[in-house]
């Protein structure tokens, strides 16, 4: 009952930041309100009892990246992208194509509706998963951790040629 | 529904003392930083409101709630209002795992260490919206300094707080606390000499994390005014630095934790300095009181006499509570947590007195140049230590 109760919280601060962050005029309120949706997907993770996630997912996405996009945000002048218009005015074949995707996935959720059910938390209380975490990447994905790391050791080489005029 | 007793209610009246003393806890901490400072410049500090200016901070509360609050006209009022609750909210809320004593903890949860860190990172987002939507030069350049200094400085204190994390082996913080008391030595020594080293970048990453001098840089005076804060008044500014005391505090109790054995008291393990946990406590405490009441006859005014003798007697009461066996079994620990916060709060203000100003360019070039290579290697370092003892 409570479990639910938290998933429902979660789940409508989730999709109710992400309407906000895509209907805001203002690049900074969007900003507010996706740091909403994440700390929603963080509050998602904790009740899944997925508690080293739900404090990475904090610190990387909400203290990290969302910190870094207010930065370029305020640094980029947006006025005179705020004053333009935001959407384009084709309503109707705008409906037509949201309701056709949508009538498709409730479709596929009613064809498939005895498969799934709601992602409870194991009963009881599970043992800490930060080990569980670690032990996953260093050991048994270790290759492919690496290898993402070295992409994003490359991504920021590239960035800092790219942003310097002179190296 | 399981009965409610004493125990299961203890969370919810120490969340109730933190949110209702904290803010005059952090107006104490504020006097104490004026005169400290006062002493450091040979002068007096504040003396007017009551015996020796001790209830100046309740007439700064006042002032501060009763003065009109302005908000600027071109300021997005929405962001405006909500940059210091979340600012407030989440240096507030660390609170939460925060061990004052094996006893008093108000949740033990096993990422205690990592909630922290995120909270403190949440609250950043406080200064950098309160900048943006001032509307104004200086607090964008304030909050655009201060996001900058921030997530460089992070990195630093991660890399300090991943190197006691070897040692520990947890996340959580009574267990870090317990970790220590087992290997019978706080982390401060841990790995010797490289805990002192993580100590000591854990101590210049808090200070650049609290906005302290010398790394005060968003909130320059003779440069930005007040940085971030400038547009605020009344209550919202009493808010920023509410938030910002707690964060001092915040850090220091992390510190205290992870370094300095948080609850335990020194040599934790040496049983014949047991004499300790009755003499600090109830040493200092009369000393506080006996130097209250020698004051007394010194106060010009018959009112603030009555009040430092009343505080002079509260003290020794304390004093007396704490040669009780009972009442000091219970409230050691959190006496010992007390004072090394208190150690390492003065130490701030210590430093703060003492250097100047970092330039900004300094503070990146320490930033990233200087403090995070030494913090890898340290890692690296502390984990060989570690194999090779076993």
């Amino acid at each position: 009952m409570l479990d639910q109760f938290f998933f429902y919280i979660f789940a409508s601060v989730i999709l109710l930041g992400g309407l906000l962050t895509i209907t805001r005029r203002s690049a900074v309120h969007s900003a507010i309100f996706l740091i909403a949706t994440l700390l929603g997907i963080a509050g998602l993770f904790l009740h899944l009892q997925a508690e080293f996630l739900a404090g990475v997912q904090v610190i990387l996405y909400v203290g990290g990246i969302m910190v870094l996009f207010l930065f370029v945000i305020m640094l980029v002048n947006l006025d005179q992208a705020a004053r333009q218009r935001q959407f384009n005015r084709q309503w109707w074949l705008a409906l037509l194509a949201a309701a056709a995707v949508c009538g498709e996935a409730l479709y596929g959720l009613y064809r498939g509706r005895g498969a799934f059910t709601f992602p409870g938390a194991v009963p009881g209380n599970m043992p800490p998963n930060t080990q569980a975490v670690g032990n996953a990447l260093y050991q048994n994905y270790m290759l492919p951790f690496e290898v993402a790391s070295i992409m994003l050791l490359v991504a920021m080489v590239g960035a800092v040629v790219m942003a310097k005029k002179r190296l | 529904m399981p009965p409610i007793t004493l125990a299961a209610l203890k969370p919810y009246i120490m969340m109730v003392l933190i949110v209702g003393i904290g803010p005059l806890g952090v107006g104490y901490l504020v006097l104490l930083e004026r005169k400290l400072m006062a002493d450091m410049q040979a002068r007096l500090g504040p003396m007017r409101v009551g015996p020796q200016g001790l209830l100046q901070p309740i007439a700064d509360a006042v002032k501060l709630l009763l003065k009109e609050d302005v908000i600027p006209g071109m300021v997005d009022k929405w962001v405006f209002w909500l940059a210091p609750c979340v600012t407030v909210t989440t240096a507030l809320a660390a609170f939460a795992v925060v061990p004052f004593s094996s006893d008093f903890v108000i949740t033990d949860v096993n990422i205690g260490v990592l909630a922290i860190l995120a909270l403190s990172s949440v609250g950043v987002l406080g200064i950098i919206l309160g900048g943006w939507a001032a509307n104004s030069h200086y607090p964008l350049l304030g909050s655009l300094r201060a996001t900058a200094q921030m997530v460089s400085y992070e990195v630093v204190m991660g890399f300090a707080v991943v190197a006691v994390l070897l040692m520990a082996g947890s996340l959580s913080m009574v267990e870090i606390v317990k970790a220590q008391a087992e290997s019978h030595r706080w982390f401060l020594f841990g790995a010797f000499p490289f805990g002192l080293i993580a100590f000591f970048m854990y101590y210049v990453a808090a200070m650049a994390e609290t906005n302290r001098s010398p790394f005060d840089l968003p909130e320059a005076e003779s440069e930005l005014v007040a940085g971030f804060m400038t547009e605020y008044s009344g209550f919202r500014w009493a808010l920023y630095f509410l938030a910002e005391y707690c964060n001092i505090i915040v850090v220091c109790s992390l510190a205290v934790t992870l370094f300095l054995g948080g609850w335990l008291r020194p040599f934790p393990s040496v049983t014949w300095l047991g004499w300790l946990d009755y003499a600090a406590p109830v040493g200092s405490f009369l000393l506080a009181g006996g130097l209250s009441l020698y004051l007394v006859k010194r106060q010009p005014r018959a009112f603030d006499q009555i009040v430092l003798a009343a505080v002079g007697l509260a003290l020794l009461a304390v004093a007396g509570l704490f040669a009780w066996p009972a009442f000091n079994a219970l409230f050691r620990g959190v006496f010992w947590f007390m004072a090394k916060i208190m150690v390492l709060v003065y130490s701030f203000m210590w430093v703060r007195f003492t250097f100047p100003r970092y330039r900004y360019d300094q503070l990146m070039r320490l930033g990233w140049r200087v403090m995070i290579p030494l913090g890898i290697v340290n890692v690296i370092a502390i984990g060989i230590v570690l194999v090779l003892k076993g």
